[in-house]
C-alpha cells in the first residue's frame, strides 16, 4: 500500500517535467512575444529585441527548459513575472488558494445537493418525488455554468442586491460563484447516486436485510447507502479536480482573483514563468487528488483493500 | 455487449409446422427495435431531427443577412410578430441568430466528436491491444497531457492559430480525444480476453486484423454511446469557450457568443439570455435522450 503510495507521488516528477516541457513548447510554437507585449507594436525592434533578452525569453527552447528545471529544483525559485517583475510564487500562491477554496466549496455544495436527492429519488422510484428531481438534473446537464452564474448575478445582485457581484471581500462573495460551479457537478452527482443506489437496493444483501426484519431506515442508510456510495466517491473526486481547472469560468465572471483567470490574463503577454507555475500547481493539485480518491476508494470498500493485502503485504 | 457479439437468431413458426424459418435479424433493426419502445428516447430523436431539418432548411426561413445586419432602430426588441424571438442589442433578429448559430455550433460539435474519436479511438486501441511499453509510454503522457487544464491548450491554440471554425475544432479535439483513449483502452482490455480473439490469432489473423474486424465492432456499442453524449458536452463547452472570447469571433452567430453579448443587458433585454439557453439546452438534452436511449438499446445490461 505505502508502495504504492509512494510510486503514485513520484510520477509526479515526470508529470511536473511534462507539463514545462509541454508548454515551453506550445509557447515557443505561438507567435509573439513578451516585450512586444509590454513595450508595445509602436517600440522599434532593436529595444524589444533587447528586453526579451533580459528576459531569459529569447534563449534557445532546450536550454530554456533545462535552465528552468534547474532553477527551480536547484534554488526552489520559480522567477520573476515578465509582465509585473514580482516574484512568480507570490502571485500565484494567493490566488491559487481562492481558486482551490471555490473548488472545495463548489465541491461540498454539489455533494450536499445531489447526494441526499440522489439517494432520495432512488428511493421513491416512479414516484413525483422522482420525476420532478430527475427532470430538473436532466435539464441542468444540459445548461452550461456559465449561464446559472449570470442568472444567480441578476437574481442576487441585480435584483435583491443581496451579494457582491465581484471580487473577493468576504465569505459572502465566495456563495454565488461556489454555487454557480457546483450546479453542474450536483446534478451529476444526482444522476451517479440514484443509479449506484438502485442497483444496490436490488441486490441480494439488501433484500436479506429486509427478510430478517430491519427496519427500512436500517435497509436503506446502513446496507443500501454504504455499498452505494463508492462510485459517488469517485465522481465527487473527478469533480474536484474538474472545479480546480474549470473553475476559470466562474473566476471570469465573477471576477473572482483565481489562479485559473490569472493564467488566462497572462497568456496574451506570454508571462511564462506565471503561466508555467500556475499550470504545475493545478496539474500538481489534480494528480494528488486523484490519488485520494483511489486510497479512500481502497480504504472503504473491503474487497480492493483485501486485493492490496494479498498482493503487496 | 453480449447482445451486440451475437446476432439474434429467433424461430419463426411458419403455417406449416414441419419447417421452420430461422429469421436473421439484422443488429441495426434489433438496436431499433428496442430504442422505439424508450419514450424518452423517442422524444430525443423526434426533436433532435426537428432542431437538424430547422438548421438544414434555414435559408428558407430567414435570411443569413438577418443574422448579421442589425437594424439601428430596433435595439433590444422583446419578441414580437415580427421578430419571434426578438431583437439583439445591434439590432438583429434573434430568432435568425440562434437558426444560424445552431448550425456554427452543432457542426462544430459533430466534427470535434468525430475527429476527437478517431484519434482518441486509435491511440486506445494501439495502447491497449499492444500493452506493455507501448501502453505504459501512451498512458503515461496521456496521464501527463490530462493534468494540464483543457482550457489553457485551447487557448494557446487559438492565440496562436486565430480564432475560426477549423482551429476551434482543432482546440476541441484535444480537450476531448482524451476520453476516447480510456475508454477504447478499457474495451480493448477486456475483449482481448474473448475466446474469438484467440480463435483468430490462432488462425493467424494479423494485429491490424484483430483489431478492426474482431474487436473494435464489439466495442462499437460503447464508442457510440459516448460518443452521442460527448456531442452533447461539446456543445457546452464550446459555448463557454465562446463566453471566455475563445470561440467563433464576434460577428458570427453562434449561441455562447450570443449569451456573452446578452451579460450587458440582462436588465433590459432578458430575452437575449433566454432563447440561446433554450436553444442549448434543448439540444444538449436531446441529444443526451438519445445516448441514453442507445445504451439502453445496445446494452440492456447497463439499463439503470
Amino acid at each position: 500500500m505505502y508502495r504504492y503510495v509512494i510510486n503514485r507521488l513520484l510520477f509526479l516528477i515526470p508529470t511536473v517535467l511534462g507539463v514545462v516541457f509541454i508548454i515551453f513548447l506550445v509557447m515557443s510554437m505561438t507567435p509573439g512575444d513578451p516585450a512586444r507585449a509590454l513595450l508595445g507594436d509602436a517600440a522599434p525592434q532593436a529595444q524589444i529585441d533587447e528586453l526579451n533578452r533580459q528576459l531569459g525569453y529569447d534563449l534557445p527552447f532546450f536550454e530554456k527548459y533545462v535552465r528552468y528545471i534547474y532553477q527551480v529544483v536547484v534554488h526552489q525559485d520559480f522567477g520573476v513575472s515578465y509582465f509585473t517583475k514580482q516574484s512568480v510564487f507570490e502571485e500565484v500562491w494567493p490566488r491559487y488558494k481562492v481558486t482551490v477554496s471555490l473548488a472545495f466549496m463548489g465541491v461540498v455544495l454539489s455533494s450536499l445537493i445531489g447526494i441526499p436527492f440522489g439517494i432520495y429519488t432512488a428511493v421513491r422510484q416512479y414516484s413525483l418525488w422522482d420525476t420532478i428531481p430527475s427532470l430538473i438534473a436532466f435539464f441542468t446537464a444540459a445548461i452550461p455554468s456559465f449561464v446559472f452564474g449570470m442568472l444567480l448575478l441578476y437574481l442576487f445582485s441585480l435584483k435583491l442586491n443581496w451579494f457582491p457581484s465581484y471580487g473577493i471581500e468576504s465569505w459572502k462573495s465566495y456563495i454565488m460563484p461556489a454555487l454557480a460551479v457546483s450546479i453542474p457537478p450536483a446534478a451529476m452527482n444526482l444522476r451517479f447516486t440514484k443509479s449506484s443506489m438502485l442497483e444496490s437496493i436490488r441486490q441480494d444483501y439488501v433484500r436479506t436485510a429486509r427478510a430478517k426484519g430491519a427496519s427500512e431506515t436500517t435497509v436503506i442508510w446502513k446496507h443500501a447507502l454504504k455499498n452505494a456510495l463508492l462510485p459517488v466517491v469517485t465522481n465527487v473526486g473527478m469533480s474536484l479536480g474538474n472545479l480546480i481547472c474549470g473553475a476559470v469560468v466562474a473566476e471570469k465572471l465573477f471576477s473572482i482573483p483565481g489562479i485559473g483567470s490569472l493564467i488566462v490574463d497572462r497568456i496574451t503577454y506570454k508571462d511564462e514563468p506565471v503561466i508555467i507555475a500556475g499550470t504545475i500547481l493545478i496539474s500538481v493539485c489534480f494528480t494528488v487528488v486523484m490519488l485520494v480518491v483511489d486510497l479512500i476508494y481502497a480504504y472503504i470498500d473491503p474487497r480492493i483493500r483485501a486485493k492490496y493485502a494479498r498482493t503487496r503485504g | 455487449m453480449i447482445y451486440l457479439m451475437k446476432n439474434t437468431v429467433q424461430p419463426q413458426v411458419s403455417q406449416t409446422p414441419e419447417k421452420i424459418v430461422f429469421k436473421k435479424q439484422s443488429q441495426a433493426k434489433e438496436v431499433w427495435r428496442m430504442y422505439k419502445k424508450n419514450k424518452g428516447a423517442m422524444i430525443g430523436l423526434v426533436l433532435f431531427s426537428f432542431i437538424l431539418v430547422m438548421l438544414a432548411g434555414a435559408d428558407f426561413i430567414v435570411p443569413y443577412s438577418a443574422a448579421t445586419k442589425g437594424v439601428f432602430s430596433q435595439i433590444n426588441q422583446p419578441p414580437s410578430a415580427e421578430h419571434i424571438f426578438g431583437t439583439d442589442s445591434y439590432g438583429r433578429d434573434v430568432f435568425a441568430r440562434v437558426l444560424y448559430g445552431g448550425r456554427t455550433s452543432l457542426l462544430i460539435a459533430l466534427l470535434a466528436t468525430m475527429s476527437s474519436c478517431l484519434i482518441g479511438s486509435t491511440l486506445g486501441a494501439i495502447s491497449g491491444y499492444f500493452g506493455g511499453r507501448v501502453d505504459s509510454i501512451i498512458m503515461r503522457s496521456l496521464d501527463i497531457f490530462m493534468s494540464i487544464p483543457d482550457i489553457l491548450f485551447t487557448m494557446a491554440v487559438v492565440f496562436a492559430l486565430g480564432a475560426n471554425f477549423q482551429n476551434l475544432l482543432i482546440a476541441l479535439t484535444l480537450a476531448y480525444f482524451t476520453n476516447y483513449v480510456r475508454l477504447v483502452r478499457s474495451q480493448v482490455l477486456t475483449l482481448s480476453e474473448q475466446d474469438y480473439v484467440e480463435a483468430a490469432k490462432a488462425g493467424g489473423a494479423g494485429s491490424t486484423r484483430i483489431i478492426l474486424s474482431h474487436i473494435l465492432p464489439n466495442a462499437m456499442g460503447v464508442i457510440i454511446v459516448n460518443t452521442t453524449l460527448n456531442v452533447a458536452k461539446i456543445i457546452l463547452y464550446e459555448s463557454t469557450l465562446s463566453f471566455l472570447g475563445l470561440g467563433m469571433p464576434p460577428p458570427t452567430p453562434e449561441w455562447g457568443l450570443m449569451l456573452a453579448e446578452a451579460r450587458e443587458f440582462m436588465r433590459a433585454a432578458p430575452h437575449l439570455l433566454f432563447f440561446p439557453t433554450l436553444a442549448i439546452v434543448v439540444s444538449a438534452s436531446s441529444i443526451n435522450l438519445i445516448g441514453d436511449g442507445l445504451r439502453d438499446a445496445l446494452d440492456p445490461q447497463l439499463k439503470s
